[in-house]
């Protein structure tokens, strides 16, 4: 593949890695889950997370819609077809249409972020 | 799907009770939320990335009057779902 272009989005995350960004993963939220219920293990906290976004994935396949209160919702849309471009050589191609996930922060999630006390 | 679901799920398969099952549901969702309110960023691998972004103030306008106001600096959460994911959506099989 060739170089991809410029894109201040991807440069911006690039810094940010160097930096040492902190990021939470799965296996630190695990972790915490144990530590917090001394009466889960850190197998089963495991297992529980897994099959937690395992069927919110699936049910995201499925099409249909999940709301998590005080999380937020997530739902699919569908994006039609639409005619594209190959960047490389400018030629016209179709896109064809895909299912998109997105997610909307609930009110009592989004307050907290934003540092507001609920 | 709800929370609800969820739990069922988990009561279904971890040989939880009922009360337990919706108690360690909610523990992982409290605990997503408490990371993410202190601005670190969250990734399930094979689901996304939630990220917390800081916006700055800009203007806006509003729509009903028109008239200009001031739209505060915030701190915002976004999500950005993985390739497993969107794949998913999209029956690509994750195998191939």
């Amino acid at each position: 593949m060739a170089r991809r272009p410029f894109d201040l989005r991807t440069q911006q995350r690039q810094t940010r890695q160097r930096a040492g960004d902190p990021a939470v993963t799965k296996s630190d939220l695990v972790a915490s889950i144990a530590i917090k219920n001394p009466e889960i293990t850190k197998k089963t906290a495991e297992g529980i997370v897994r099959l937690i976004f395992e069927r919110m994935r699936d049910t995201l396949a499925r099409g249909e819609r999940i709301e998590i209160r005080g999380f937020g919702s997530f739902y699919v849309k569908s994006r039609g077809p639409r005619a594209g471009r190959n960047p490389k050589t400018g030629a016209s191609v179709t896109v064809e249409g895909k299912r998109v996930p997105y997610f909307k922060v609930g009110k009592d999630l989004r307050e907290r972020v934003n540092g507001e006390d609920a | 799907m709800t929370k609800a679901d969820l739990i069922e799920s988990v009561y279904v398969q971890a040989g939880f009770s009922k009360k337990e099952a919706a108690d360690v549901v909610d523990l992982v969702f409290e605990t997503i939320k408490e990371t993410l309110e202190r601005g670190e960023k969250i990734k399930i691998s094979g689901f996304g990335n939630f990220v917390v972004r800081e916006k700055r103030s800009r203007v806006g306008r509003n729509p009903q009057t028109g008239r200009e106001i001031t739209i505060s600096e915030r701190r915002v959460l976004t999500f950005k779902p993985s390739q497993v994911l969107k794949d998913a959506l999209n029956g690509v099989d994750p195998q191939a």
